[in-house]
């Protein structure tokens, strides 16, 4: 292989160079994107690592890296069965009766309200809720450079200050807390999940029953889940109740006996989910309209003592819906599919080698060199 | 050529910068992304100030573009949400195009402005939307070099 100014041997595995000028060496550096994409298709075939598999954190990923879940996922599957079933149940025993003696247009409705709250449980469950990612060793250093010049010099013996950085935001002072685990200081916002061990952009909650994290992106996916899930399940209950009542209208007033053991079962499952579900769409509603998160909330940041105020909100509700619910679709920035570099087993002890990172678990990855 | 590679080392380190230098993010504006244009002191002696706060200003324009509240995200938000967000599967949002004129304004710029002067500028997007990197092309070529040669190896290539 040869470029202006450089050869690369493919046979003696070595850079030769005729010209040393920065013009040839970024030629060089932008040519290998060639080589690197030629030999990608290679790797690719013989099965490589894709990033996804080396993450740090406790995540579940699946389908190669395009769905991202946490490790837990009983109470996830118990969602899916709840919702599943009862709907089951519901188009099987209630539907044919109800569209034949009410209006076909009643099942229409609850396939498509159905479909939504799939939709919208699969997108909240499988997507990246806005993790960041771990410094590189070399941005670590960096900022412990400045955290140590910063503090300037501390004495033996003495702790060193809690590591935080104040910023104005909206004329309110917010400070930023570092995160010993991802080795970044936290933007502002944004939590370490304990249970899926990242930092999470916007941080919500962990919820256990969607099986991952509600943050940045998948905030509006999680509340029109609830919201959906609260009209489906106000609709179920409503129509069995009307099933039972029609019913027993029809063939006498024999309400008890005359209903059937799925609708009982239904009319259950609804009842108690429609307090907790219905409840946490309220809460929810409550947190958007102040442009508030469950973390912020639960910890009081803007509770209203001495004079804190939330910086992020824009004091009025519309303009605070219309930025969680209609805002921009964030992109992913964990690059959970980009093929990964496995370190050589032979130690290279050349002077190629100091321009290695220093990390013990040495990784390059195909798509970082250019940068 | 052992001897050639060492005295052309030399005489790159002479010239560069000993780490990378890390443009962190600006926060004022609340929690849009957006870069802080102080220039750092490492970069004095390599690249000019007014360019070096052009090509960050002309990023926080293009990621303000992107995160901006209007009528576009409106209707995009407003259309997915009624096709309950399949749409997504098949087409590209703002955001995603808006990245991908941005990854090419920094091709551009490290031809034209920062490899002659022997930097390159790195995709925010490649450290998670943290920090804008300035690195040596000299390393950056130096650590090409031994990838592919671990690639080959690996891959028998």
């Amino acid at each position: 292989m040869q470029y202006k100014g450089f050869l690369f041997c493919a046979r003696s595995k070595e850079i030769k160079y005729s010209c040393s000028c920065q013009w040839c060496i970024y030629n060089q550096i932008k040519q290998s994107a060639c080589t690197f994409a030629a030999m990608s298709a290679v790797m690719i075939t013989r099965k490589v690592t894709r990033k996804w598999e080396k993450l740090p954190g406790k995540n579940t990923f699946c389908c190669d890296g395009r769905v991202m879940m946490a490790r837990q996922k009983g109470v996830f599957y118990l969602t899916l069965f709840l919702i599943i079933g009862t709907c089951s149940l519901f188009f099987a025993f209630e539907c044919p009766y109800l569209a034949v003696h009410l209006s076909p247009a009643i099942p229409v409705f609850a396939v498509l309200l159905f479909v939504f709250v799939m939709a919208m449980l699969l997108r909240t469950s499988f997507s990246d809720p806005g993790v960041l990612p771990r410094a590189l060793p070399e941005e670590a250093n960096f900022i412990e450079m400045e955290i140590e010049a910063a503090n300037g010099n501390v004495l033996a013996g003495q702790r060193p200050p809690p590591r935080i950085k104040n910023v104005q935001i909206n004329n309110q002072i917010v400070k930023l807390k570092y995160c010993y685990t991802c080795k970044i200081f936290r933007p502002p916002r944004a939590s370490h999940c304990s249970i899926c061990d990242n930092c999470v952009d916007r941080f919500d909650h962990h919820c256990p029953w969607v099986g991952n994290c509600v943050g940045k992106r998948n905030y509006r996916y999680f509340y029109l889940f609830t919201l959906s899930l609260s009209l489906l399940t106000i609709y179920i209950f409503a129509f069995d109740i009307v099933h039972v009542v029609l019913r027993s209208v029809d063939s006498g007033f024999h309400v008890v006996s005359l209903t059937p053991h799925c609708t009982v079962l239904e009319v259950l499952v609804c009842f108690f989910t429609l307090w907790s579900v219905v409840g946490l769409t309220g809460f929810h509603t409550y947190l958007i309209s102040l442009n508030q998160t469950t973390n912020e909330d639960i910890k009081g940041s803007w509770s209203g003592k001495n004079r804190v105020q939330n910086p992020y909100s824009h004091k009025n509700i519309i303009e605070n819906c219309c930025e969680v619910l209609c805002g921009p679709t964030y992109p992913s920035v964990l690059d959970r599919r980009g093929v990964m570099l496995e370190d050589s087993t032979s130690p290279n002890p050349s002077d190629a080698s100091t321009h290695k990172s220093s990390n013990p678990v040495s990784q390059t990855t195909v798509r970082q060199h250019f940068l | 050529p052992a001897d050639t590679f060492h005295n052309l080392q030399e005489l790159h380190h002479s010239a560069s910068l000993a780490t990378k230098v890390f443009i962190q993010r600006d926060y004022s504006d609340s929690t849009i992304c957006k870069f802080q244009t102080k220039f750092p002191a490492e970069l004095d002696s390599r690249i000019e100030r007014s360019l070096f706060e052009e090509t960050v200003k002309t990023l926080n324009c293009y990621y303000g573009e992107a995160e901006k509240i209007g009528g576009q995200s409106y209707l995009e938000g407003c259309l997915a949400c009624a096709t309950a967000y399949i749409i997504f599967l098949c087409m590209e949002t703002r955001y995603e195009k808006i990245l991908k004129k941005i990854s090419m304004y920094i091709q551009e710029q490290n031809e034209k402005i920062y490899a002659p002067r022997g930097l390159l500028l790195t995709d925010p997007i490649e450290r998670g939307m943290r920090v804008v990197s300035f690195a040596n092309t000299w390393d950056v070529f130096l650590s090409v070099g031994t990838t592919l040669k671990e690639l080959c190896t690996i891959y028998k290539l």
